[in-house]
């Protein structure tokens, strides 16, 4: 009987944390689908109504009435080359790094293992005038390359491929050795299949960081052709039931692939196997 | 270090040189100028720049605001890192608890972690506007609550918009740190002590504390840097800079202010600060943190 109510107790207070987390969400959605008139008139609603087509395609498809001259379709696709292009290049330059530090004989690495990972001490948001200084000197705002690469220059990364291969045992390498693997074999027919798990889950972080930086953006780009999704919320004008359903979809994509990688996500940050 | 290891030679380099060359010209330049800006003024017209020493360091301690910024940070981080912290522990613990839906719990308390600080911060100034925000009508009906004027108030919103997300990061890591502790432990636990919360607290939490610490310098970086999108989407340091961040300060003197020179010095005092924490979390990190 004890054991019932406490388990009950345990579901009710895990419900009552779900309904803090899904309520506010669910009500903006709800909301997005009504006309605008309904909530000025009304406020936020409970339920659903009947302009979810009418309001989301015109958010995703118009021109120059929420945006002057993007659509949100095209602001989709830019965040989705950012995202993509700083997951992709932040991880596979710290992988690179990682196995130099830890499989090289190095004359200073401690001096190298400083240089990179002194570099975690000092986010973005602490050296952004230089950095948009360093950009506009060359040339590169209002660019693919000027929103990806200065978020990829991140070693944190690194510190997590650093701690994996550490736990590789040494036979690894030994038995490689005598198959006549030379270094670069060694790390792409051995090394990189056996970090599968904590690359998937490092591109996940990396494209979830990327996607959702905020300020960068706003910074290094001036021409609306480069504007991301999160940005967007800055500069978004129009009708309330229409900022709503831009603010519903700006957060599906980092939502669906933490969801459906979570899997890969939790094993990776946590090394456990 | 490894027992075995490749002999150096011009292939460790190849290895090296793209993460090396990016942080060089995308960070350690960057990190130069800000140092070269916090040491020199720049003239009225922006055609040169003198060397001052630390005047603009001097500068912002003379400003009250820096301080107002200071104490907003302080007491923030402190406010969000409580929250979070005890409301992820006890969701985790009850998720640890329960014998069925364990995994579904799981997924529908983590979503949140993926959604950015900007749109948290644009979700909850639905919430909190006059005009038809609930919580806003809720806490005004209570005790008169308006955060245009109030800086109790005022706190009280960003407080509810920074919390909200950050819960699921610290649910999802004191799960794991519950999930790594062994049953054996917790069976003869069991048997020495009936009372479940006095077990708790003398056997279960003392065993989390690596996890707690590793969670709080997390909630203080998110509480520093993180919160940048939630404070410009929210109150935009309202009522007159109280809410703002030293980030926030830091951007809004450098951008809307054109004063390189003092975002710079503020900068430095940032990344000072940050040190001080980070050598606290490498001592511990290395030394006691184990998911195994």
């Amino acid at each position: 009987m004890t054991r019932f109510i406490t388990s009950s107790f345990s579901h009710l207070i895990l419900l009552i944390g779900i309904l803090i987390m899904v309520v506010p969400v669910w009500m903006i959605f709800a909301s997005s689908t009504h006309t605008s008139s309904m909530i000025n008139m009304n406020g936020l609603q409970m339920f659903l109504g009947d302009s979810f087509y009418e309001n989301y395609l015109r958010v995703l498809l118009y021109q120059g009435g929420f945006f002057k001259e993007i659509t949100a379709l095209k602001m989709f696709f830019n965040s989705f080359i950012m995202a993509t292009g700083v997951a992709i290049l932040s991880v596979v330059t710290s992988l690179m790094a990682a196995y130099a530090l830890v499989y090289y004989r190095i004359k200073y690495a401690t001096l190298l293992f400083w240089i990179i990972f002194i570099t975690i001490l000092v986010p973005l948001e602490l050296r952004i005038f230089p950095t948009y200084s360093v950009m506009a000197e060359l040339n590169l705002v209002n660019s693919y390359f000027g929103l990806i690469v200065p978020i990829s220059a991140s070693a944190i990364a690194t510190l997590f491929f650093r701690q994996f291969y550490k736990t590789v045992p040494d036979e690894l390498l030994e038995s490689a050795k005598l198959d006549g693997a030379n270094t670069w074999r060694f790390f792409v027919d051995f090394l990189i299949p056996l970090s599968k798990t904590m690359i998937v889950a490092m591109l996940i972080f990396m494209f979830v960081f990327g996607y959702n930086q905020y300020l960068w953006p706003l910074l290094v780009t001036t021409s609306e052709q480069y504007w991301t999704v999160v940005m967007g919320l800055k500069m978004m004008s129009g009708s309330i039931v229409h900022r709503f359903a831009f603010v519903m979809m700006s957060m599906v994509p980092p939502i669906l692939i933490i969801i459906v990688l979570q899997k890969y996500f939790i094993k990776g940050v946590f090394q456990d196997k | 270090m490894k027992k075995v290891q490749f002999k150096s030679s011009y292939s460790q380099y190849l290895f090296l040189a793209p993460q090396l060359g990016i942080l060089l010209i995308f960070l350690y330049w960057p990190i130069i100028q800000t140092f070269r800006d916090a040491f020199t003024m720049q003239d009225a017209f922006g055609f040169g720049s003198k060397f001052v020493w630390f005047d603009n360091f001097l500068f912002i301690f003379d400003d009250p605001a820096y301080f107002i910024a200071f104490k907003f940070t302080i007491i923030y981080s402190f406010v969000i890192t409580l929250i979070t912290g005890s409301i992820g522990l006890l969701l985790a613990v009850q998720a640890n608890n329960v014998m069925h839906g364990k995994s579904t719990y799981k997924t529908l308390l983590i979503w949140p972690y993926a959604i950015a600080p900007a749109v948290v911060g644009v979700m909850a100034n639905y919430f909190f506007s006059e005009r038809f925000g609930l919580l806003y009508h809720l806490f005004h009906e209570l005790w008169g609550f308006n955060w245009y004027e109030s800086v109790f108030d005022s706190y009280i919103y960003v407080i509810i918009a920074g919390s909200w997300k950050q819960i699921s990061a610290n649910f999802i890591f004191f799960l794991a740190g519950l999930q790594a502790i062994q049953k054996s432990v917790i069976e003869a636990s069991m048997i020495d002590c009936k009372n479940s919360l006095r077990r708790f607290w003398t056997i279960t939490f003392p065993l989390l504390m690596p996890t707690t610490f590793f969670l709080i310098i997390i909630n203080i970086t998110y509480a520093f840097f993180d919160t940048f999108g939630i404070i410009d989407t929210t109150t935009i340091g309202a009522p007159s800079g109280e809410t703002r961040t030293l980030v926030y300060k830091a951007y809004m003197d450098g951008f809307r202010g054109l004063d390189l020179g003092s975002a710079g010095a503020q900068s430095i005092m940032m990344m000072l600060i940050v040190l001080v924490i980070t050598i606290f979390q490498f001592r511990y990190i290395e030394g006691k943190i184990h998911y195994n």
